[in-house]
This record gives C-alpha cells, structure tokens and sequence, in this order.
C-alpha cells in the first residue's frame, strides 16, 4: 500500500458489493486511468467497514475521509474535487445526527468512536485477495513467531494467560481446549473451523471471512503446531458465496507463498487446509453435528463426552472454534497475552464483534471491547431506535438467547452478566425492537426458525418445539388462556432440561425470557385478548369513530368482504364478524375516522 | 453409460469414494442437475457402495439438496426475523404474484422455483435473497420485479 500517494478503499462486503460497490469500483479505476493516476492512486476493494447502514462507503488514505451512500456516479466527483483538488466532497460526507455537522473524518464518528476492531482489525483495510497487503499488516508474523521462537505449551499457555474464550456463543476457554486436544493421543489429529454461522441477525464471521481470511488460515495452522495436526477443516455454510471464493483464493496465495503445505517456512511444520461446505442445516453449528456433516452423514449431533478433543472427525481428536475466535489469536500472539487481558472484564477478555439488526438507527458490524454495556452499543453507537421510536427490547444469542428490556440496558456485555440478565452471549446477532414489536410474536418467530432447523433426533426437541408453537400461535390468534401460559412455562422447562444438543437446550429461551420481561403482554393476549403492539392480526379489530366519519360510503365500496354498512352522510359501522382485517377501509379514510382497537 | 453416471464417476474420482466424499458429491450433482433425482441417489450409491437409504437420509436432511426437481433459477428469500421486519412479506408477495407460483413451487416452464429460507446473513441490508449464488439485497417490490424482468429475458 505504502506505494501510493493515495488510497481509495471500497468497501467490498456481500452487503456494499450488492448494492453498488461492484460498479462503483469499476468506475473509480476506470477514471483514474483516464487521468493518467493509476500508478499514483490506488483503488483497493476491502471487507466491511461495518457502517453498512450507509454503505457503499468508501475511505480515502491517508487522510482518513469517509464517504457514504456513494453511488457509481459520484465516482467522478470524487476523483475530481479529492483526489485531484484535494477538495473533499461535502454532500457525500457523514453528518452526525444529534449535530446535523458533517464529520469527515472516520475516527472522530461516534459509530467508530467505542469501538476496539481486533478481530475485525483488518477489515476495510485491506484488500482481502491480496495477501501481500495481509502480511504487510503483521500477517503470518504470529505463526513465524510460534513455529521459529516458542514450543506448542508456550503458544497454549499464552493463549490461557490471555484468557480468550470462544466467540461461537459458548464461551468455553479456547486455550484449554487447544491444551485438550494437544494431550489427545492419536496419529491423526485435525483442526476444524467452524464457519456455519446462521443465527437469525448474524453475520460476523461472514464478514471476518470475506474481509480478512487470512487471519483465519493463519490462526488455524498456530492451532495444527500447538495441538499436532497437519490438517485443517473449515466448514463453511454455501449461502455465503462470496466468503467462499475469498477464502478459496487466500488458501491458494498462502500455498504458493509456502505458508500452507509442506515444510512451512523451513520448520518441518506440515500443514493444509481443505473447505467443506455446508448444505443448509443451522444445527451443523453444533460441533458434533458439525463434525458428523464431514463425515457425510446426517448433520445430527450426539451425546458430549466423548468431546471432539478426544474423538472427533473421523474418530480422531480434533479442535473446533468459530471464524471469530481464530481471527483473535494472532494479535495475542504478536501482541502478547497482557495486552489482550487488558481488554474487557475479569472474567470475559478482549472484545466481542457484534452484528446489530432490526430497528437500530446504524445497522451494521461492530467489534466492541467486553464490559461495554447494551446502552454504549445501542444509542452510542447504534445511533439509537429508528424513527425516534421507543427501545423496547434487544434479542441477542439468536435462537438460544433471550430478549433483554430497558431495565437492562445497562448491562455490561460478558458472558456472565447476560447470561445472568436471563440471555446469552451466543455469535454475537444482536435484534433491536421497538414499540411496535409484538413480544408474542418475537417469540413464536424464533421457535418457527427451531421447528425448521431442529434434526429431529431427540424427542423433545422435535415435538415439545412443535408443541410450543402450537400454544403461542393458540395465544397469539387470541384463543389463549391462563392454563396455557402455565403449560408454556413448564413444556419450556422440559424441553431445556431434556434435550440432547445446545439446539434444544436453549430453544424455550426466546419465550422464558420474553414470559419473564413482557408477562403483561402475554397476559393482554390471553385475558383482554388484545396486542397491545397491534401486531396480532387475530386480534384486531378495526373501528369507525362515529364523531368522525362524514358517511361518504368509500370504505363500504371499497371493503373486499362488505363488512361496512351505513347510511349515506351518517356514521357507517364495521362488523367485526366480517372483517378480514386487510386495512384497506383505514388506509382508504380520508377523515382518519378508521383506527384499529 | 447415461449422463448422469458418467457426471457421478467423474465426481468419484474427484473427491474418491470414502463416506466422507458423500456430501462433496450429492453438492456436486446439485450444482449440474439443480436436483438429485430418486436415480441419481441410486447411481450415488452404487458407486460410492453405500446403502440407498443412507443416501436418501443424508441428502433429504439438507435443505440446499434439493430432491425436487427445481427451475434453472432458485430464489431463495430469507423468511428471518430481521428481513420481516423490513419488508419482507411485500416483496414475497410480489414474486409471487409476477411468477405466478406459491412458495416451494417452480414456474410450468421449468426456469424459477420460489423458496424461504433461513438467515442468509444479510440481516444488514434486509430484506435480501439469493437467486442461484447470486445476492440481492434492500428489496422492495419495485426492485425486484425489475431484478426479476431481467432473469426472465437470460
């Protein structure tokens, strides 16, 4: 990089690419050549950025700008007034909303502001499918280091001391798992990662992978050296195509640079790395399930112990992380343990990549150090809720996790306090709803996604989940009772306590947590059979205001199943029986004489 | 030797024969054929020498294998929580209603099949879809029946 006079980062994630950047690219480096500039400036596609509420951005180095909403047509301008003028390009500027100022300069955004990027450090950065700009980054430093100066037990123990646990959702210590399967006796052992991710609301390994792959392939051959394996999986979901190709094309520059393969850098050290792609099955997260998919079996998990470490793929011992947690271990090792330990809380070091959701003013990635709490995420960062409406609840940890009200937001984010707070830590999804966000339904939505992704192996998974459903839909169609919420309670309970694999051991907790935080919502709609969020289609119903209405008999013309009736220039009136609730009468009403009660 | 086992053998030979080759070669019958048929799962097994059955189980438990026979295009739009909330339901009802086909089928002319999946990982620029490995993000009606014109003239 450090051969240009300027840098022109596009942002090159799933996300910006699909909406422009692909031919906001094109153009950039088109025009440029045109100016005759493309030996001094240099166009470079990244990974996210994370600000992909705005995207496409685009960043210009060295002085740090930072462009949003770019289009292909603005590419002109750019290369014209900055690059050329050196005048930057106002309207194309962020402005910061409480201020209404433009803030050119990324550091100084409070999107940015918190946010501690270790595992996201070299995303929108640097260009992902050149590995030269990788390396130039610190990258392959770390395994130098572990391979040529430090023993396998010092690379676990810097692991240990550092205190990184695993970033999947868990949370399980990764150097003790890396100390298990290095004790592990067998003459074959693999390292596997796990890039299933499919929580509804998560994309950070996708981004981690499409932005950085190489910091993965790097922090997997560290894991071969230090357990002793000379083979490495990673088991990647096929719904992310352009994760796959990046990933594909840092395997083959990392074996070319002799960084993969035999004898890596002169060491002795075997190691390779093969893909395996997913087909569509959430529980494949699972690492049994995961690894029972390899095999090419049914992606079904079985009963721990034994744990991978002892008998995994194919029998042998073998180490599981997720993309995230990979992604850490080489800074740890080029910045040692201490450094890392600094970061975060006592008992959850370092920080945490979440990917917000839903109705948050900046969706997008962000990587905040652990301790931070829900509020610092939300409204510093996350700009708040959208359309100046009220917060009213947060779902983390996905299908396994718990939905956290205002009451909460205080929280600082570790694996203890929002386990504790009645959710979990999981991949890191986070889903902001507003008021308008029905908890019931929050709820009935979740377990719709565990009855579609349960494997159906273990009985009370696959039928208590259906079983579940069935009452919140009962409840949430308004034929709900006080018995039934009772019944909800216990069958969540059962299933939690009764099922095989974390799927259904966490599966009720989307409903315990919102029985427990919203037990008024879920009363209103067995009791007073109302949604108090007017979500519950069932449990509309659609109401003339007499003192309103001008009886000008449009809503009666327009009513697709004649539920309207009144004399002309007097009240007309609804018949709830009739009424199929499409709201065409209320969207119609020119008087606003039609609510919904 | 018909197509199919020729397609099958050659994929064998790639991959080789284990169990664990199993997935890597249902993934690349689907890749060529969209779909495994009751005929290809058998020729599956015969040269992986595996029983039919495990076939069948390991092939019908992934959602991305498909044992229908499915359209040259397969949109797949995300029913997760964080696309509904945008928009989702709109910009289903829309494909449908220019395809001319519910959810799970595919069009009389054998060019597009219609289904919802789980998250695709998008939830950022929801409501979003993939049509074959292509990603469409930020639907609205409007843009995808233009997306979708546009896939009706290839």
């Amino acid at each position: 990089m450090t051969d240009y006079r300027m840098n022109i980062l596009v942002c090159g994630g799933t996300g910006c690419r699909s909406s422009e950047g692909a031919t906001l690219y094109d153009e950039l480096v088109s025009l440029l050549a045109d100016k005759g500039l493309e030996k001094e400036i240099q166009v470079v596609s990244t990974g996210c950025f994370g600000f992909c509420e705005k995207g496409p951005v685009v960043k210009i180095l060295p002085d740090n700008t930072f462009y949003v909403q770019v289009q292909a047509a603005d590419a002109r301008e750019i290369i014209e007034e900055h690059i050329i003028k050196g005048r930057k390009v106002e309207h194309l500027l962020y402005t910061a909303p409480e201020t209404g100022k433009k803030v050119s300069d990324s550091k100084h955004m409070d999107f940015y502001k918190k946010q501690v990027r270790i595992a996201l450090r070299n995303c929108g950065f640097i260009n992902p499918e050149n590995i030269d700009e990788y390396v130039a980054r610190e990258g392959y430093a770390a395994m130098a280091k572990c391979l040529g100066e430090m023993t396998p037990e010092q690379v676990i123990k810097e692991i240990k001391k550092a205190g990184l646990r695993g970033r999947g959702g868990a949370g399980f210590p990764t150097g003790t798992k890396w100390e298990l399967t290095r004790k592990s006796e067998a003459d074959q052992k693999y390292v596997v990662c796990n890039a299933d991710e499919g929580d509804p609301g998560a994309f950070m390994d996708r981004s981690i992978l499409e932005g950085d792959p190489h910091s993965v392939i790097e922090a997997m051959s560290i894991c071969g050296y230090c357990i002793g394996a000379d083979k490495g999986l990673v088991y990647i979901r096929a719904e992310y195509p352009l994760a796959i190709k990046r990933l594909k094309i840092a395997l083959e520059q990392a074996r070319n640079y002799g960084l993969l393969g035999e004898n890596v850098l002169d060491t002795g050290f075997n190691f390779d790395i093969e893909l395996r792609y997913g087909a569509g099955a959430f529980v494949c997260g699972e690492e049994t399930a995961l690894i029972h998919s390899m095999e090419g079996k049914r992606g079904e998990p079985t009963f721990k112990p034994p744990f991978p470490a002892e008998k995994g793929y194919l029998g042998k011992p073998t180490n599981v992380n997720n993309v995230e947690t990979y992604a850490n271990i080489p800074p740890i090792i080029n910045k040692g343990s201490k450094w890392f330990s600094g970061i975060g809380t006592e008992k959850s070091k370092g920080t945490k990549v979440f990917a917000l959701a839903g109705k948050i003013n900046n969706v997008g990635l962000i990587e905040v150090p652990m301790g931070t709490t829900l509020r610092e995420v939300i409204y510093d960062i996350g700009g708040g809720i959208k359309g100046g409406k009220e917060f009213k609840a947060v779902q983390t940890g996905g299908p396994s996790g718990g939905c956290l009200t205002k009451n909460f937001l205080d929280t600082p984010i570790d694996y203890e306090s929002l386990t504790e707070a009645g959710s979990m830590m999981g991949s890191g999804g986070m889903i902001v709803m507003d008021e308008d966000d029905c908890m019931v339904s929050i709820a009935k939505f979740y377990l719709e996604f565990t009855l579609d992704e349960s494997c159906g192996k273990c009985n009370p998974c696959r039928i208590g989940n259906k079983r579940l459903w069935e009452i919140l839909d009962k409840i949430s169609k308004g034929n709900g009772t006080k018995e039934d919420l009772n019944r909800l309670k216990l069958l969540s309970n059962v299933v939690k306590d009764a099922s095989l694999c974390g799927l259904g051991q966490t599966s009720p907790n989307p409903i315990l947590s919102t029985m427990d935080n919203f037990w008024d919502e879920y009363l209103a709609h067995v009791e007073d059979k109302r949604c108090p969020a007017g979500q519950c289609k069932a449990m509309m119903q659609y109401v003339i205001d007499p003192n309103k209405c001008t009886g000008c008999t449009l809503c009666s013309r327009i009513c697709p199943v004649a539920a309207i009736e009144g004399e002309r220039k007097k009240p007309h009136e609804i018949d709830p029986e009739k009424c199929i609730k499409c709201g065409a009468c209320m969207e119609k009403c020119k008087f606003e004489a039609i609510s919904v009660a | 030797m018909d197509p199919i086992q020729s397609l099958i053998k050659e994929l064998a030979v790639k991959h080789g024969r284990k169990r664990e080759s199993l997935l890597p070669v249902l993934q690349g019958v689907v890749e060529q054929e969209r779909y495994l048929s009751e005929h290809s799962m058998i020729e599956i097994a015969r040269e992986l020498d595996l029983p039919a059955a495990e076939v069948y189980g390991t092939a019908t438990f992934y959602s991305f294998l498909e044992h229908r026979k499915m359209g040259r295009f397969i949109i797949r739009i995300c029913k997760t929580i964080s696309c509904s909330m945008k928009g989702k339901n709109q910009v289903l009802l829309a494909i449908q209603d220019m395809l001319k086909i519910s959810t799970g089928e595919t069009t009389p002319d054998g060019r597009f099949s219609l289904v919802e999946t789980n998250c695709l990982g998008l939830c950022h620029k929801a409501p979003a879809m993939l049509i074959n490995e292509e990603v469409y993000t930020d639907l609205t009606p409007e843009k995808v029946r233009e997306i979708l014109s546009d896939y009706m003239k290839k």
